[in-house]
């Protein structure tokens, strides 16, 4: 059978004009992200590892809503945690993602979108960041369990004649870093919330008048 | 820096003021959209339309009829909102909203036979319309059978409201007869959904759907409502519809922002307006003509946005894309500087992101911030809504564009690549004869609606449009199916004086034809044109083309006779086999005062060219698969 695909029914009634490879071509390109970039110079955007802060309507389903917009829209989430404010019709909702910038900038602009969410703001480096380990071991030795806890500022909470557990609260190299000491005891279970997260100083970490819907910038 | 300074900074220097896009959090010195200078130019707060005073009507229907129970609270929400028609099926959980229904000579309710139809023709009812289309379904079955036409909504942009029956409140959880959690499955598909609580505030949610529905960028919103709530009594009359307090619309953009796109516009050498879907919903399409003829801008359009411009105009591109005409690829992959307006850059328009317009500087207007630079980064972004800010642009542009060769350029490739189709003698009837046959016999205002596949790329190629609000069809979903029981809604949303023509493929009218039946009882006069191949068409072309002509699951080789079926259904049926059969048949059915349908049997080797292959480059578009 021949490849000559002039012979073919289809080509019969091919519609009329230059072939593909006679056409005039433009010089740009993009980059995955719609960008137009150097052809010659094409630059991967790194992933940033960012905090977000939205301040939602304190009602049922809405932290069922985030985290199904972060899945669907494949962001990557590292933790997400919700919890009461000073407004009793408030939620917040800290979340860190990692995504490139457009990723974040798309992050934050899909999460505004919700009809549900007030306000959403990315802090800044400097925000306020807490997250909670409660570590239990055994309770061999208690006098160093009790002197590891003081040392990452956290304290026992629960002593047992097997096990004892501690708190520990602080950023999460803090946290990683007392997990690892706490390993030497016999680490009998964990568990770690997210992120917790405020904006420094007098800044409003969301603030409340800003417009939920239009693209943020912490400018 | 004062703004006016940096006006000129940016005048002279030619930085775009950047968008969200591209500053790092906690940059200083760019004015970006969201930083004080953008919030304080766009028009914030809910739209001012909804949060009007109860109007006397609304009075005067609770003095005669008081609102008695939650499920007259939600007729009386839809009737204040001057609905017409809604669309659905009965069921156990929604048969208190039925029975409400059944006092309101305001509302007419048309019974479809499948609640995916009722969904399409509530969609269709509220693209013609410009009003949200409602439907209504029971829970369960009835809902999910929704949630085809809610995801169509969804990814096109309508303005809709589902009201969907549910189990009584103490039931929900308890995996209930027809329960399913409705608000759980349709939260990604809508623009937002709520759960009824309680017989006092049902019908405020119900006008808080209805005006979320069509603010901002439209889209479905659904109200799931328990039958307890619906049933439970209460006195209090639905007040006016609220928006949300977290939503807000921006309809006019930054200054700033439109200075520097002003500027880009007038220094651009070949400069093309993308007209979107957004032009047309947004009721943009006399301020897009002003714009585009009075600066000479050649109008290229998506696959929405048919109408938005008229097709028969010397700066009408057409449209661009997979199936897009060879000069509106050309002028899109060429063009300098792209305006688009009301589009997301969806991925069947882009082809491939990496070859996409490619030595474009980009405008993007969108009311939709999460739209810009979500597919394709924009250098000037401008959010509000299309008719607002073209008119701002206008306003801010002082010369056109020096574009004299370009639009040459554009007349020669509308020249070079023209649409005109063989008719090969030795070949069955061919479907681009039968669209503009159609065309021809019908009013410039006509309706076009489709289902989904070669027969609707036909429609979109060969029917020239020329008014807004003339095509219906399934563009971001794709749902096979859509053109029958869109054709119900949209009749229904018609001018009396306005034709309807649905095409339709064999296979995708397979899906949903026992809406047919909808069409004869309700005495609709609706033309239903089956381009029928026996084939899944689209399928088998690509089969053809890209898996070795394996024509898996594509070939039927036996149809039934679509016009016996019509007849059966009540309707008039024709049958066409041949191009001097067409007019008569096409007159007829035209002229007949009720649902009729003709069934061309088209030739089955036929195909839907030019083509830009998936994630291809729509420079390259092939004329015939030989050139895949």
């Amino acid at each position: 059978m021949s490849n000559d695909t002039s012979t073919t029914p289809d080509d019969s009634k091919a519609l009329d004009g230059p072939l593909p490879e006679e056409r005039p071509e433009p010089q740009g390109k993009r980059n995955a992200q719609g960008i137009r970039i150097d052809p010659e110079a094409e630059a991967e955007l790194d992933p940033e590892r960012v905090t977000l802060s939205a301040l939602v309507l304190h009602e049922p389903g809405v932290l069922a809503q985030v985290s199904s917009l972060f899945s669907r829209r494949q962001f990557n989430i590292e933790s997400l945690t919700v919890g009461l404010t000073e407004n009793p019709d408030r939620a917040r909702i800290t979340l860190v993602i990692e995504e490139t910038r457009p990723g974040v900038e798309q992050a934050k602009k899909q999460l505004a979108k919700l009809v549900p969410v007030a306000a959403v703001r990315e802090l800044e480096r400097d925000a306020t960041l807490r997250e909670l380990a409660l570590i239990k071991v055994s309770s061999e030795h208690p006098d160093k369990v009790q002197a590891l806890a003081e040392m990452y500022g956290g304290q026992a909470v629960d002593a047992g004649a097997e096990t004892i557990t501690v708190e520990i609260t602080g950023q999460r190299p803090q946290i990683e870093n007392a997990v690892e000491a706490f390993e030497r005891f016999g680490v009998r279970e964990i568990t770690r919330t997210g992120t917790a997260a405020l904006a420094r100083g007098a800044t409003e970490t969301a603030e409340s008048g800003h417009p939920p819907n239009a693209p943020m910038n912490d400018d | 820096m004062s703004d006016h300074e940096r006006d000129e900074a940016d005048a002279t220097n030619g930085e775009p003021v950047p968008d969200g896009g591209e500053t790092a959090a906690g940059q200083a010195g760019a004015t970006a959209p969201g930083s004080a200078a953008e919030r304080g130019a766009g028009d914030e707060g809910s739209d001012p339309g909804v949060d009007e005073p109860p109007t006397d009507e609304s009075d005067q229907r609770a003095a005669e009829r008081p609102v008695g129970t939650g499920a007259q609270s939600v007729v009386r929400a839809l009737e204040n909102a001057d609905i017409e028609y809604l669309f659905g099926v009965q069921g156990g959980a929604i048969m208190p909203v039925y029975d409400a229904l059944y006092d309101s000579e305001q509302l007419t309710h048309v019974t479809m036979a499948h609640e995916q139809g009722a969904s399409h023709a509530a969609d269709a009812f509220g693209i013609v319309s410009g009003d949200p289309g409602v439907c209504l379904a029971t829970s369960g079955p009835g809902a999910t059978n929704l949630v085809t036409g809610i995801a169509d909504a969804d990814m096109d942009s309508d303005p809709m409201i589902a009201l969907t029956g549910q189990v009584s409140t103490e039931m929900v959880g308890n995996d209930a007869f027809q329960e399913t959690d409705t608000t759980g499955v349709t939260d990604p598909i809508t623009k937002h959904n709520s759960f009824a609580t309680d017989p006092d505030t049902v019908g405020d949610d119900v006008g808080e759907a209805l005006a979320l529905a069509d603010s901002g960028r439209p889209g479905p919103t659904l109200v799931d409502l328990p039958k307890d709530v619906t049933n439970g009594e209460t006195d209090r009359e639905p007040g006016a519809p609220q928006m949300p307090e977290t939503y807000t619309v921006q309809k006019s953009a930054d200054r700033t922002n439109v200075v520097s796109a002003a500027r880009a516009i007038e220094e651009a050498d070949q400069p093309a307006i993308l007209a979107g879907g957004g032009i047309i919903k947004g009721d943009a399409s006399q301020e897009l003509y002003e714009f585009a003829t009075e600066y000479e801008l050649p109008v290229v359009t998506t696959m929405p946005a048919l109408g938005a411009f008229p097709e028969d105009h010397e700066l009408s591109m057409s449209m661009a894309g997979m199936h897009g005409t060879g000069f509106a690829n050309m002028a899109i992959t060429h063009t300098d500087l792209l305006i688009g307006i009301g589009t997301r850059f969806d991925d069947r328009l882009t082809g491939g992101i990496e070859t996409f317009a490619p030595d474009a500087e980009v405008v993007h207007v969108d009311i939709d911030p999460a739209e810009i630079s979500k597919n394709i980064h924009a250098d000037y972004p401008l959010i509000g809504d299309a008719g607002t800010v073209i008119e701002q642009l206008h306003d801010q542009i002082d010369r056109a564009p020096d574009a004299d060769e370009w639009r040459d350029q554009c007349v020669e490739w509308k020249e070079e690549y023209p649409m005109d189709y063989p008719v090969p003698e030795d070949r069955p009837l061919q479907p681009e004869f039968v669209v503009e046959a159609l065309d021809e016999a019908t009013g410039d205002d006509a309706i076009v609606t489709t289902g989904v596949g070669q027969h609707q790329m036909w429609a979109c190629q060969y029917w020239e449009f020329t008014e807004p609000r003339t095509w219906v069809s399934s563009h971001g979903l794709g749902t096979m199916g859509y053109g029958m029981p869109a054709a119900v809604g949209a009749r229904l949303a018609a001018d009396d004086d306005q034709d309807v023509v649905c095409f339709e493929g064999d296979g995708s009218f397979l899906m949903t034809l026992q809406e047919l039946s909808v069409a004869v009882r309700e005495e609709l006069d609706v033309t239903v044109a089956v381009l029928n191949n026996e084939y899944v068409g689209m399928v088998r072309q690509w089969q053809d083309a890209f898996f070795e002509g394996r024509h898996a699951a594509s070939e039927y080789g036996w149809c039934p006779e679509f016009d016996k079926l019509a007849e059966a259904f009540g309707a008039r049926g024709w049958a066409v086999d041949d191009y001097d059969e067409v007019a008569d048949a096409v007159e007829e059915a035209v002229d007949y005062d009720g649902p009729s349908v003709i069934d061309f049997r088209i030739d089955p080797q036929a195909n839907v060219y030019p083509m830009v292959p998936s994630g291809g480059d729509n420079g390259k578009f092939a004329l015939s698969e030989g050139q895949l």
